[in-house]
């Protein structure tokens, strides 16, 4: 006996049209400086926030769908965040360090 | 006998075959976590870095080919999609279309891989190569390397991993023609799937962050 969750085509290529999609409008507002067309005095990191949205997007349909995550175990699900969180950490400590460092004045630096 | 279909059998030590194919995935997305912070402190750099030389950066985000690099995210996510119909088919049990789509998606992935080289040769005409010889018009300060140092071990580090997602998916050509895989059990072909998918996403973080990203002050 076999349980395995066969996806239709369809699905598939729905998914592909759509990664294609958000790919070349990461393309077409990389070139655009958004914060002169916002209001009011917006960052010019917005661009970087905007590309980064728009990969993770990418990422969670490849991930959720090619990598089978929406019918998977949910042990595999746990696995998924897991590696999600020790991102984090890595991330949040490294830069809480890196970005800090330069706050106080210590002497001999 | 010996010529027909053999699947693999189920191993001894698993009550059933979904027992056994949830084992072998849970094994791979374990190998994938550890993926993750393994390209995770590369990610860590560049962000550090970038923060640190945010010019330097821009600059250097500037000299790479948005065209090569678009057409190289098509490529590779156009193999994910041939990858992921070659796992389907063997949910299907039918060898020779997992054969078929695992060929597609070779022949992309060393679509990619060629589109890469052509793009470090440039690189390396136009003394953008970390080191000794390296110019860069518009600053003489050493720091503007950083931007290629990483540029060349992301996007190296990435191209090892589509090498080695190359030669799994040559050895799994021939076991599929062969019948061993079945609806049972088609584990190899998940596993390395899931591999292939791993690093289109490591790309899909790669392409915006080195080529995109400072395109607007240009």
């Amino acid at each position: 006996m076999s349980t395995v969750h066969v996806t239709p085509v369809r699905t598939y290529l729905l998914v592909f049209f759509g990664l294609m999609a958000l790919t070349f409008l990461t393309v077409g507002v990389a070139h655009v400086n958004i914060a002169d067309h916002l209001p009011g005095q917006v960052t010019d990191a917005i661009n970087d926030a905007v590309a980064m949205a728009i990969a993770v997007t990418k990422a969670t349909l490849v991930v959720l769908f090619f990598m089978h995550v929406w019918h998977s175990a949910r042990l595999n699900k746990i696995v998924v965040w897991a590696s999600l969180f020790f991102i984090l950490i890595l991330f949040a400590f490294s830069l809480a360090d890196y970005f800090s460092r330069g706050w106080l004045g210590v002497p001999g630096k | 006998m010996a010529s027909e279909a053999r699947p693999a059998p189920l191993a001894h030590h698993f009550d059933d075959y979904d027992q056994q194919r949830e084992s072998a995935t849970l094994g791979m997305w374990l190998f994938l976590a550890q993926e993750v912070m393994f390209f995770g402190g590369l990610f860590l750099a560049y962000t550090v870095y970038r923060w640190k030389y945010p010019a330097w950066f821009a600059l250097g985000s500037n000299q790479l080919d948005v065209p090569l690099g678009l057409a190289n995210t098509i490529v590779l996510i156009g193999s994910s999609l041939t990858m992921v119909l070659a796992v389907r088919a063997a949910q299907l049990g039918k060898a020779r279309q997992i054969a078929g789509w695992i060929g597609a998606t070779m022949a992309l992935g060393t679509a990619f891989l060629v589109v890469k080289g052509f793009e470090y040769h440039h690189k390396w005409v136009h003394h953008l190569i970390p080191g000794a010889g390296f110019h860069i018009e518009g600053t003489t300060d050493p720091a503007a390397q950083t931007f290629f140092v990483l540029y060349f071990c992301m996007t190296g580090l990435h191209a090892l991993h589509m090498i080695v997602g190359l030669g799994l998916l040559a050895f799994l050509v021939p076991k599929a023609l062969r019948g061993d895989f079945s609806a049972e059990n088609h584990n190899w072909v998940e596993g390395v799937g899931l591999y292939w998918h791993f690093v289109d996403v490591i790309w899909i973080f790669l392409f915006p962050l080195l080529y995109l990203l400072g395109r607007h002050h240009a």
